[in-house]
């Protein structure tokens, strides 16, 4: 403890009239003196969580007042219309709305399943010693950069898509309009893909979390009725079905704020396109990619205003699936071994 | 209901499919970890570490300078986002537990569920804006907001761990709350506050969106936190979506170099934490 510390205030507030006692020294004065130390201390700590809290509030702020022009122009239709044009200075959300929903839906088909086999291994099927290590690999999948996916994308994946898997696709199932047209790689479904990737870990994570806060007395329970283990397995998943949804939105919120791997991968065409081969453009990637270089004033604003959009939506989203999670983890898994 | 073997069958099935589903998410982060040793060990050489960009075709080309403005970018982003997010945590869970608290937290964990593209332009326009330039002042600003909240919430959360009994120790000792907060509970916390510090360092070193209307990127060596900064995650980004081989090559090199020190954090991390881990 530094110098500093010993001459504030040191008179308790349990013991007001007692000596005060110091940590590893002898008592430096035994006079009480004004208790001015805690109040301060609460006021200073709180200074700083208030400051933290309010940057969520502001960043929506900034991004209302900094999108006025579109919304002036264009009101709420800027949600529906479909053209943008720098050039004319028209400007609508839709097909950037249409990417992001599109891409991250095809992230959550491929990554739900997945993600929930892993978990459900986890909780249900591997002793500690092996789940716990197997957890933390799938971590790691969270831990790198947004960017190597990208550049993993661009070089690894879509090469093999464009090879392999879409011709493949295309012959199978062709006569859907989802899979025809050309397929140069980046486009709709390589950015659905290489973000399925990325949302597996956070919806294994919580996922593992919710099946673990679920009392092993219920699984006790089927067993002892004569069920199998999968069959005792479905009780538990039943039972930690909101906990799930919650995991699952959480990763629908990630999938929808995820920017630098969309954007390298997705195309980049303000376009909507039945087929999923085709080139597209997301919320955060088209934000990333004309932001700097937005020429007239309504261009930019229209493009703070689509981060408007990005944050409500994201906003409410992580706020269900947080009460959705908590509906089951609360009084569990983490306040369980305080 | 199904026969007893049939049931059996489909237990046994599912073991295996989830099985299946363990080994594939292992083996994707080996498949791509494994593209990233391939791909950088080509471009790497001391020559890359050491030397600034040089033009296309020019031999010794290097990423000195991105690895010094990440350096300097998460130092700067550490030193303004650690200390509020430390205080900020010992706030919440000192004195959090009313409603008030409950709103602290849940606009916390707002700001830690924004896209952090929404942070660069947020930046972008309380600063980069009105100062008229691109800095990595504003860089570090951005990173050091998305640091915040999550070093505020391990810190709740670490110190939440302290038994109470420590607490009423240092209270009965007749020292003063903010001392026992500090000198006790903060210092018992305090590898797993470290800890916690330690992966959001290792989340906004990957960290490129956010710099993207910040810090920009810079092609050559600049230590001036007032003018725009290069990083390995910028670099990466402008280097993939180049035309030239050379410059795949040193995104390739790059990434080894960033994903080499991000990990190296987790596990560090992990290894640290792993009694604890064992004991929960």
């Amino acid at each position: 403890m530094g110098q500093s510390l010993a001459g504030g205030g040191s008179a308790s507030s349990l013991t007001p009239n007692q000596p005060t006692l110091q940590f590893g020294r002898a008592p430096s004065s035994l006079r009480a003196r004004p208790r001015i130390g805690d109040p301060l201390f609460k006021w200073a700590t709180g200074f700083f969580a208030v400051l933290i809290a309010a940057l969520a509030v502001l960043i929506m702020v900034e991004m209302a007042i900094n999108s006025k022009l579109p919304f002036a122009k264009f009101g709420f239709g800027f949600l529906s219309r479909s053209v943008w044009d720098p050039v004319k200075e028209q400007f609508g959300a839709l097909p950037f709305i249409y990417g992001t929903a599109v891409s991250s839906v095809i992230a959550l088909i491929i990554s739900v399943p997945v993600s929930l086999g892993v978990a459900i291994f986890l909780v249900e099927k591997a002793p500690r010693k092996l789940s716990n290590p197997i957890l933390f690999i799938v971590q790691l999948l969270a831990a790198i950069p947004s960017v190597v996916y990208g550049l993993w994308g661009i070089f690894v994946l879509a090469p093999m898509l464009r090879n392999h898997v879409y011709p493949a696709l295309q012959s199978t199932f062709g006569f859907l309009p989802l899979f025809q047209g050309n397929q140069n790689g980046l486009g709709l479904l390589t950015a659905g893909l290489i973000l399925s990737i990325m949302v597996l870990p956070i919806i294994t994570a919580v996922t593992t979390d919710v099946l673990r806060a679920v009392p092993g007395t219920q699984r006790e329970a089927s067993l002892a009725l004569g069920s199998t283990r999968w069959e005792a397995t479905l009780i538990v998943l039943q039972n930690a079905k909101s906990g799930i949804s919650g995991a699952i939105i959480l990763g629908l919120g990630r999938a929808i704020g995820e920017t630098m791997a969309v954007t390298m991968v997705i195309g980049n065409r303000s376009q909507i396109s039945a087929s999923l081969f085709d080139p597209s453009y997301s919320i955060a990637s088209v934000i990333a990619n004309e932001f700097t270089e937005a020429t007239s004033e309504i261009y930019l604003q229209s493009l703070i205003e689509l981060g408007l959009i990005l944050f409500f939506v994201t906003f409410i989203i992580n706020m269900l699936a947080r009460l959705l999670v908590w509906s089951v983890t609360r009084g569990e898994g983490r306040g369980g071994h305080a | 209901m199904p026969s007893v073997g049939r049931r059996k069958l489909l237990d046994s099935t599912m073991t295996v499919l989830t099985g299946l589903c363990a080994l594939f998410a292992v083996a994707s982060l080996f498949f791509i970890l494994g593209y990233i040793f391939w791909g950088g060990l080509r471009g790497l050489s001391l020559g890359f570490l050491v030397n600034s960009p040089k033009p296309i075709g020019e031999p010794n080309s290097g990423i000195a300078n991105a690895i010094v403005g990440s350096v300097i970018l998460i130092a700067l982003g550490s030193a303004i986002g650690m200390p509020v997010g430390i205080l900020g945590g010992i706030y919440l869970s000192e004195f959090g537990s009313n409603k008030f608290g409950l709103l602290l937290r849940f606009l916390i964990d707002t700001l830690t569920g924004t896209p952090s593209i929404l942070v660069g332009v947020f930046v972008w326009t309380v600063m980069v804006h009105p100062m008229g330039y691109f800095s990595a002042l504003s860089g570090g600003v951005a990173l050091g907001i998305m640091m915040m909240p999550i070093v505020a919430r391990t810190t709740e959360e670490m110190i939440r761990l302290v038994p109470q009994s420590l607490r009423e120790a240092g209270l009965a000792l007749g020292a003063p709350r903010w001392r026992v907060t500090l000198g006790v509970v903060l210092r018992t916390a305090a590898s797993g506050v470290a800890t916690g510090a330690m992966l959001a360092i290792a989340r906004i070193a990957g960290e490129t969106a956010p710099l993207l209307f910040t810090a920009l990127g810079l092609n050559y060596m600049s230590t001036n936190v007032f003018q725009p900064m290069a990083s390995l995650t910028y670099q990466i980004y402008y280097y993939a979506q180049a035309p030239y081989e050379e410059w795949h090559d040193m995104a390739w090199a790059a990434t080894l170099v960033l994903v080499t020190m991000i990990l190296a954090l987790n596990i560090a991390v992990r290894l640290l934490t792993r009694n604890r881990h064992q004991q929960a």
